[in-house]
C-alpha cells in the first residue's frame, strides 16, 4: 500500500520538517530574548526577564525602533494615499499611457534593491539634498507605492461601478460618493496595502542603508551591532514585532470568522 | 437642485438626442415625450440603445447632441445628483456595507430631508420588508433585494423613476409577482415610471405606453394592444409576438370589403385582402401580415367568402403542444412557412403531422407594413451591449496604445 504509506507518514513528516525549518530562526530569536547575556548574545547563559523589562537600557535600541516606527508610519500614509488614488485611476479611467503606467509600476518591484538604493543615493547627491530621515521616507514611499497600487487595484476591479452610479443617482456629490461608498468598500484592500507597506518599510535595510545619512533605523542598528554582538534587547524588539504581527493575523481571522457566523445565523 | 418631494410625476422630453461612443452610435436623433404619471416601457433587443437612453436621462452619460427636459426644465447639463430622477439598477446596486434601512435612507440623508429613517421605514412597509430593515443586502433573496432597490428609489419621490431591467435576474414566478407589485406601487405613488426591458410580455402587461426601440431609434410607440394589433414595421411585428408576413404587389386599391375600403395584394398566386386603414402603404410592393392566433385551420378547402382570406392547401410540418394552445407549422407552397396557434378546445392536436390543410382569417385582422422584413442572417449578428462595449474597448485601447 504505497499510496497510504505516502499519505499517512511521508507527507505529514515532510510538512512538519518544513514548518520546523521555517520556524527555527524565529524560535531562536524569541528564546534568546530571555537570555541573561553579558556581552554577546550567542551562548545561553540562563533565563531572565531583564531584557524585556529594561528594553531601552541597551544603547541605541529604542532610538532606532522609534526612528523605524516614525518612518514606517509616515511612508505608509503617503504611499497608501498616493497608491490608492493611482489604483482607482488605473481601473476606472481610460487615459493615454495607462498601459505604460501599469508596466512601469512593476519596475520598482523588479529592480534589485541595491540598484534602487544606489540610484536614489546618486540622485540625492546630484541635486544636493542632504541625507537624513526625509530621504529615507522618500525612498520608502518610492518602493511601497507599487505594492499599494497592485493590492488596491484588485479591490477596485472587484467593485461594481453601478454602486457609485447608484450613490450619484441618490443625490451624493462626488466627495460624498467617495467617502461613503468607494472608500468604505475599498477599505479592506487599503488596510492590507498599508500593513504590507508598513512591514516593507520597517524591515528595509538595503535601500535605507544607501540613503540614511547617519540616521539609525532598527535594521541598520542590528546590522551595525552584529559586528560587536547583537544585544538581547534587539531580540526583544524582534520578538515583540513578530508577536504583534501574529496577534493582528489571529484577531483578523477570528473577527472575520465571527462575522461570517453572525451573517449566516441572521440569514 | 432637486428640492422637496415631487407631488406627481413630471413629463420627460428628449429632443434630438444622439449618443456616440468611440466606434459606434448608440442612439441616433431620438425624439421622445413621456407624459407625467404614465408607466412607460422602452422595449427592444439588447444593444438597441434602450439602456443608454435611460442612463442619459439619469445623467450617468452625456448626450453627444440634443436636449433632455424633465417637467419642462432643461437638465441636459445638470449633474446626476441634482436631477429629480432615481434609478432602479439592473444589478440593484445595493450598498453592501450598509443595512437595508441605511440603503433606503441614503438619498433622503444626502438631501437633508427631515426624518429620513421614518420615511425609509414607510417605504420599506410599501414593499413589505420593514421587518428586515437591519439586515445586510447580501442576507436577502434576489426578490427581496429588488424590492429594497425599488424602495430606495421610490422613497425619494422623484419626478421620474427609471427601471433598468429590474426583473431580469428573477425567476419566472417571482417576475410575474413583482410585475404586479410594481404596477400597484406605481398606481399608489403616481410617479412617472420609465421601464427598460427586452421582455415583450413584461412590457405589455405593465406599461400603458410601449416604445419599441431598434438600432438606436424608436420604431413604434403606443398602447400595448395597439402595437400588437397594428404593428407598423416588420421589426415590431416580429419582436412583439410573432407574425406571418407575406410580400407582394398591390393589384387593386380601394376595393370594397363590406363597407370599408381595402387593398388587394398578390402573393404566390393568391390574392390577399387587407383593410386600407390597417395598411401603411397602398401601392407598389408591400408586406402584409397576420398574427398566428388569428388563423383558422381547415382540413378541407373552405368556401371563399367575402371578408375572409383563404390560403392553401399546405402540409403540417410541425405540431407542438403548449398547454393552452397548440402551435402548428405548415408549409404553404408559394407562401413559405406559416405558423398557426390554435386554442386547445378538444384534447390533443386536431390535425396531425403531414396532414393537408387550408388556413383562413378575417380580412379585418390583417395589417400592412411600412417596410419589408430583412433577410434573416444565418447567425445572429453580435450586436448585444456586451459585444459592442468589448469592441469599443478594443478600439479605444488600440487608440491609446498608438498615441
Amino acid at each position: 500500500m504505497r499510496g497510504s504509506l505516502f499519505g499517512r507518514w511521508l507527507l505529514p513528516v515532510y510538512s512538519a520538517l518544513a514548518v520546523i525549518l521555517l520556524l527555527i530562526p524565529v524560535v531562536y530569536t524569541i528564546v534568546f530574548s530571555f537570555n541573561a547575556s553579558v556581552k554577546s548574545n550567542i551562548l545561553w547563559k540562563g533565563f531572565t526577564l531583564e531584557n524585556w523589562t529594561h528594553v531601552c537600557d541597551a544603547r541605541g535600541v529604542c532610538a532606532s525602533v522609534a526612528n523605524s516606527l516614525f518612518i514606517g508610519v509616515i511612508a505608509t500614509l503617503i504611499a497608501t494615499a498616493i497608491g490608492t488614488l493611482m489604483a482607482i485611476a488605473l481601473v476606472r479611467f481610460k487615459f493615454r499611457g495607462r498601459a505604460l503606467v501599469n508596466i512601469l509600476l512593476f519596475l520598482p518591484m523588479a529592480t534589485p534593491e541595491v540598484v534602487l538604493g544606489a540610484g536614489l543615493a546618486a540622485q540625492f547627491l546630484a541635486v544636493g539634498f542632504g541625507k537624513g530621515i526625509v530621504t529615507i521616507i522618500i525612498a520608502h514611499v518610492l518602493f511601497c507605492i507599487s505594492f499599494v497600487v497592485v493590492t488596491v487595484k484588485a479591490r477596485v476591479a472587484s467593485l461594481d461601478p453601478a454602486l457609485e452610479e447608484a450613490a450619484r443617482d441618490l443625490y451624493g456629490s462626488s466627495w460624498q460618493v467617495f467617502w461613503r461608498i468607494t472608500f468604505p468598500l475599498l477599505l479592506p484592500g487599503i488596510l492590507a496595502a498599508a500593513l504590507l507597506s508598513f512591514s516593507l518599510s520597517f524591515d528595509d535595510f538595503i535601500i535605507t542603508r544607501f540613503n540614511n545619512g547617519g540616521v539609525e533605523t532598527f535594521p541598520i542598528f542590528v546590522y551595525t551591532a552584529a559586528a560587536k554582538g547583537v544585544p538581547a534587547e534587539a531580540n526583544v524588539v524582534a520578538s515583540a514585532v513578530f508577536i504583534l504581527a501574529l496577534v493582528i493575523v489571529i484577531v483578523g481571522q477570528a473577527s472575520s470568522a465571527a462575522r461570517r457566523k453572525r451573517l449566516a445565523r441572521e440569514a | 437642485m432637486a428640492a422637496g418631494f415631487a407631488e406627481a410625476g413630471a413629463d420627460l422630453e428628449l429632443v434630438g438626442i444622439t449618443k456616440r461612443f468611440p466606434g459606434f452610435t448608440a442612439i441616433e436623433d431620438l425624439d421622445l415625450r413621456i407624459p407625467a404619471g404614465s408607466f412607460f416601457a422602452l422595449l427592444g433587443p439588447s444593444g438597441c440603445g434602450k439602456t443608454t437612453t435611460l442612463r442619459l436621462v439619469a445623467g450617468l452619460e452625456q448626450p453627444t447632441a440634443g436636449r433632455i427636459l424633465i417637467g419642462g426644465r432643461d437638465v441636459t447639463n445638470v449633474k446626476p445628483y441634482q436631477r429629480p430622477v432615481n434609478t432602479v439598477f439592473q444589478s440593484y446596486a445595493l450598498f453592501p456595507h450598509m443595512s437595508v434601512i441605511n440603503n433606503v435612507a441614503f438619498g433622503l440623508r444626502r438631501r437633508g430631508i427631515a426624518d429620513p429613517y421614518g420615511k425609509a421605514h414607510e417605504a420599506l412597509q410599501l414593499v413589505e420588508l420593514d421587518h428586515l430593515s437591519n439586515r445586510r443586502p447580501q442576507q436577502l433573496s434576489g426578490g427581496q433585494q429588488q424590492r429594497v432597490a425599488l424602495a430606495r428609489a421610490v422613497v425619494n419621490r422623484p419626478s421620474l423613476l427609471l427601471l433598468d431591467e429590474p426583473l431580469g435576474a428573477l425567476d419566472l414566478k417571482l417576475r410575474r409577482q413583482m410585475q404586479l407589485e410594481l404596477k400597484s406601487i406605481q398606481n399608489e405613488v403616481g410617479l412617472t415610471f420609465v421601464h427598460v426591458t427586452h421582455d415583450q410580455e413584461e412590457a405589455m402587461t405593465m406599461a400603458d405606453t410601449v416604445a419599441v426601440m431598434n438600432k438606436g431609434a424608436i420604431e413604434q410607440m403606443g398602447a400595448p394592444e395597439e402595437l400588437y394589433e397594428l404593428p407598423r414595421t416588420a421589426f415590431v411585428a416580429n419582436f412583439l409576438g410573432q407574425s406571418n408576413l407575406f410580400t407582394g404587389e398591390v393589384t387593386s386599391s380601394g376595393g370594397p370589403t363590406g363597407a370599408a375600403a381595402s387593398i388587394v395584394v398578390a402573393v404566390g398566386g393568391a390574392k390577399i385582402e387587407v383593410p386600407s386603414e390597417r395598411a401603411q402603404r397602398h401601392s407598389g410592393r408591400v408586406t402584409i401580415g397576420v398574427r398566428p392566433e388569428k388563423l383558422v385551420l381547415h382540413s378541407s378547402q373552405p368556401k371563399k367568402e367575402a371578408g375572409t382570406n383563404v390560403l392553401g392547401p399546405g402540409r403540417i410540418t410541425d405540431v407542438s403542444f403548449s398547454g393552452v394552445s397548440t402551435q402548428y407549422q405548415l408549409v404553404l407552397p408559394g407562401f413559405g412557412l406559416v405558423t398557426v396557434f390554435a386554442q386547445n378546445m378538444v384534447f390533443g392536436p386536431v390535425v396531425n403531422l403531414g396532414a393537408e390543410v387550408w388556413v383562413s382569417w378575417n380580412v379585418d385582422h390583417g395589417f400592412g407594413l411600412l417596410d419589408e422584413p430583412e433577410v434573416a442572417p444565418k447567425f445572429e449578428p453580435d450586436t448585444d451591449t456586451a459585444t459592442i462595449a468589448a469592441q469599443a474597448r478594443r478600439e479605444l485601447m488600440a487608440e491609446i496604445e498608438e498615441g
